[in-house]
């Protein structure tokens, strides 16, 4: 294995544009270096983890007994309206868009993003949305209590009679975040279009990539009919229109189609860019190619389809004629076919491998296995039948946490351990890590599983008080919920220690094929001393030939 | 070793099917009683999905717990595995088998939610299979349940019970005798048609144990049916989330025989008009009263009790379903 070409390494410590502060103050700055705004994107997003996940705490605090005893049944509302709501616009998003931002670049040999500007405007607008959102705490009549979906008539009913309520703070907060998330949408697809370097066709991109790709193209067409949904109900609820007001003539309905159509394939935004990282991180550490890489990069534009067209299965048991209930279920169900196609990609890698396994590898592998589970309790919701029963139900709690948590989550930590090295130049603690990921192993089952058999017995979902019948499996939950709140503080000790004092990681200390690899540790402000030119496919590993074609005679890639 | 593959692995299908097929018939028992004819449909659609569900779940472990253990490598072998970029068989057979899979299924919950015949919301296109379709597929389950839907359906046309939904309360109300109550009674094995009303937000009405759940959109008509076929009182819940006291909206749902229903009908006919006992107007009423302790914040103000012929003056206490 062979290194970047020697010069380049020591050139280009230095930082972003000429007078740049060359520190840890870069990161307060409004850089427009892909790479800076990338680990902005992380570490604020990585805050409001915290503070959704401090929520969340408070909420299975009141649920381990059956009562509403803890706190006032406003202040549950409240908080299960503002844990979903920063988990998703404040945390999922954005982390992914700074992992997105870091890696696409690197990943394609581009020095930058195609709109440097533009990217550190969408990044500044994330604490914007945050203040927004924390500060509604103190708005009149508190925060919004009507659920990440905001659904009317509740959403537009203000008790506290306030112009400036939580309610409009939320839609406000909302409504920027999808202006940022568009400027970004904008930004990554044009990136991997125009900057790809020489050489690197289609087929020769990373399956990273690809999905950023597929993820970014949702956010286009989705998100103008979230944020239309969203300016109607501003208007109803501070204008007096009659969009969605029943007792005005609107119809309530309506707005679940408008918030559905983008918030569904919204998932897809969120678990397709995790897809990418589990088929970058398995097959270093596995040492083996992609298996059906073609495939699996196309299944990721196929879900950029299909997932466009199952929106109403949020709405089986909503006003939904028959004919809607059936032909959604079909569609919904067709989800599963290039998911499952990943799936059996992700195996037959494995499979035969020279399996080392490194933290990120465990996040890997135990997020894909979680998704499978997610996928088939996924498909039980598709059906409309049995929908009809568990449809806002604990069972769909238990679903979708076991997609956005035991997925999402896990592919976030998978892909933070794994480009560790390459952002900071150091190495995390790899016993550390194993804690983590053991602790988070153990609390998203514990956490999670019990909501499926309460679901299927019947218990609502977003309620702060049930029936004494429904106790055992919610203490089980809340207990593995604070697990889990405890399963981060190895995380964070891991990532600041090693930042600070880590050992030295060398450029590619994963021996990882892969442009991102090819430059130094972590990269120079414009990342390569000179574009490369790729030669070959992005998975060479148990094949002798170099990934990019040299100037001198050093053979680059994998030996 | 390509031996031991092999042998690993059909002692490991065969194992897979032993389990898929264990839970298949386990998945009944996390349910609530089946208290209606559509419950039975549903719990063996569900019963369908676990076995396929744990089979897939178990043939994708089983590969990955496979190669964790034999194809791990030691710290000091720097090599490579094979190089395999692909199998263009294999990855047909994977994608056409999932096609298969989802559209099967599809199929068999189509099936099912015919002869459940919910109506929801006013269908103006109603599904209805052709005759001949109709029997060409032989229920795959049990016939008992679709046979009492069809002997209810054919019996006189049900009588209509109006619900109302409100924040916080569900009120019922019989038309014929002129009877409100803040407890829905319903006559076992007779087709069963409830027309729905919120007066505020959506509401959701769910039984678990009926397996039936249908949000009530306000300003919508919206109707449901079944059959209830299992005497006994059961927990009916507010399943779209309303507001303040959302949690607490919920109500007893009584399945009685014929003549204990009629019973009840004429009773409570005679019965003067009080006012219910409300959760949501009490709990808010005692959360007014206090004045030093933190309260939260402002609340819709749950609407008064309803004043009804026949009502409980506790919480629900339909025993645990
Ligand atoms: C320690 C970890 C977590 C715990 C214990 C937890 C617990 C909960 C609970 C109890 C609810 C309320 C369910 C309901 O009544 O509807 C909820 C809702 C939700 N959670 Fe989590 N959660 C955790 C992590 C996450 C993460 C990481 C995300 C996103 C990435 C997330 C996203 C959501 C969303 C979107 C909702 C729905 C909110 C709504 O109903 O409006 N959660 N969570
Ligand atoms: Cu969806």
């Amino acid at each position: 294995m062979t290194n970047a070409p020697v010069e380049a390494i020591e050139v280009a410590r230095a930082q972003p544009y000429p007078g740049a502060p060359d520190n840890w103050k870069r990161f307060f700055t409004f850089s427009t270096d892909h790479k800076v705004i990338g680990i902005q994107y992380i570490v604020t997003s990585f805050f409001f983890f915290l503070v959704g996940g401090l929520f969340s705490m408070v909420m299975r605090g009141e649920l381990i007994t059956p009562e509403a005893d803890l706190i006032d049944r406003t202040v549950y509302n409240a908080l299960f309206t503002m844990h979903g709501s920063v988990m998703l616009f404040l945390w999922t998003f954005p982390v992914l868009v700074g992992i997105g931002n870091y890696l696409v670049p690197l990943m394609i040999g581009a020095r930058d993003m195609a709109f440097p500007r533009l990217n550190a405007v969408s990044f500044w607008l994330i604490p914007v949305v945050g203040v927004l959102m924390i500060g509604s705490f103190l708005a009149p009549g508190g925060p919004s209590q009507s659920g990440w979906w905001a659904y009317p008539p509740v959403s537009l009913q203000n008790p506290s009679g306030s112009l400036i309520n939580g309610q409009v703070l939320w839609l406000l907060a909302v409504a920027i975040s999808g202006v940022s998330s568009i400027m970004g949408g904008v930004n990554f697809v044009t990136t991997i279009f125009r900057m790809r370097a020489p050489g690197m066709g289609w087929f020769r991109m990373p399956a990273f990539v690809w999905s950023v790709l597929a993820a970014q193209l949702i956010q286009l067409y989705g998100l103008p009919s979230l944020t239309a949904g969203a300016v109607m109900l501003l208007l109803d609820i501070t204008a007096g229109t009659s969009f969605f007001a029943p007792e005005r003539g609107g119809n309530p309905v309506l707005y679940q189609h408008f918030f559905w159509f983008y918030s569904h394939p919204a998932v897809y935004v969120m678990v397709l860019p995790v897809f990418g990282i589990f088929s970058e991180v398995i097959p270093v550490h596995a040492r083996k190619p992609l298996f059906g890489y073609r495939v699996i990069a196309v299944s990721s534009i196929l879900i950029t389809f299909i997932s466009a067209t199952v929106w109403v299965h949020h709405m089986f048991a909503s006003a939904t004629p028959s004919w809607m209930r059936i032909l959604f279920m079909v569609t919904s169900m067709l989800v599963g076919v290039p998911t499952g196609i990943k799936i059996f990609g992700w195996v037959a890698t494995l499979w035969g491998g020279k399996i080392r396994l490194t933290t990120p590898m465990l996040f890997a592998i135990a997020g894909f296995v979680n998704f499978v589970f997610a996928g088939i309790t996924g498909i039980m919701l598709a059906s409309v039948p049995i929908d009809i029963h568990v449809n806002n139900t604990y069972f769909v709690v238990g679903h979708f946490h076991y997609v956005i948590y035991g997925t999402i989550v896990y592919g976030i930590y998978a892909g933070l351990y794994h480009w560790f090295p390459k952002m900071t130049g150091r190495m995390y603690y790899e016993g550390l890590g194993k804690v983590h990921f053991a602790l988070t192993l153990l609390g998203t089952n514990l956490t999670f599983w019990p909501m499926h058999p309460l679901g299927l017995m019947g218990m609502p979902r977003r309620v702060a008080s049930y029936d004494p019948e429904f106790a055992f499996w919610n203490v089980i939950a809340s207990l593995g919920g604070f697990l889990l709140g405890i399963s981060v503080l190895p995380f964070i000790l891991n990532m600041v220690s090693s930042w600070v004092q880590g050992e030295k990681a060398g450029d590619n200390p994963w021996r990882a094929i892969g442009l991102e690899w090819l430059t130094s540790s972590p990269p120079p402000v414009e990342n390569f001393e000179e574009i490369p030119t790729v030669i070959s496919g992005p998975y060479g590993y148990g094949k002798d030939e170099p990934l990019v074609a040299t100037k001198g005679s050093v053979a680059l890639g994998e030996a | 070793m390509k031996f031991r593959a092999i042998a690993t692995l059909t002692i490991y299908a065969g194992l897979t099917i032993a389990i898929s097929i264990w839970m298949a018939k386990e998945s009944y028992s996390w349910f609530p009683p089946e208290a209606t004819a559509e419950a039975k449909l549903i719990d063996d659609l569900f019963s369908l999905f676990t076995g396929l569900g744990t089979a897939i779940l178990l043939g994708v472990l089983g590969p990955v717990v496979y190669s964790l253990i034999f194809h791990r490598v030691s710290k000091y072998d720097p090599s490579d595995g094979p190089h395999i970029e692909g199998n263009v068989t294999l990855e047909v057979i994977w994608t056409i088998v999932p096609v298969v899979l989802v559209l099967g299924l599809s199929f068999a919950s189509f099936s099912a939610y015919e002869k459940m015949n919910l109506r929801g919301s006013l269908d103006l296109v109603h599904l209805h299979l052709p005759q001949m379709m109709d029997s060409a597929y032989a229920a795959p389950f049990d016939e008992t349940p679709q046979e009492e839907i069809k002997d209810s359906l054919q019996q006189a046309a049900p009588k209509e019970i109006e619900v109302t939904a409100r924040q916080w309360a569900w009120v019922f109300r019989y038309p014929d005798q002129d009877v409100t109550s803040t407890e829905l009674h319903l006559p076992v094995n007779s087709r069963v048609r409830l027309a729905l009303r919120s007066e505020d937000v959506i509401h959701g009405f769910y039984v678990p144990a009926f397996r039936i759940k249908q949000d009530i959109v306000p300003n919508h008509r919206m109707e449901l049916e079944f059959t209830p076929t299992r005497v006994g009182q059961y927990r009916l819940r507010d399943s779209l989330f309303s507001g303040t006291y959302f949690a607490a909206n919920q109500a007893d749902v009584v399945v009685q025989s014929p003549e204990d229903y009629q019973q009840w009908l004429a009773d409570a006919a005679s019965q003067p008009l009080t006012a219910a006992y409300n959760p949501a107007a009490t709990e808010y009423a005692r959360a007014t009263e206090q004045t030093a302790v933190l309260r939260g914040w402002a609340s819709v103000v749950p609407a008064p009790p309803p004043v009804v012929n026949y009502s409980s003056q506790t919480v629900p206490k339909s025993p645990p379903a």
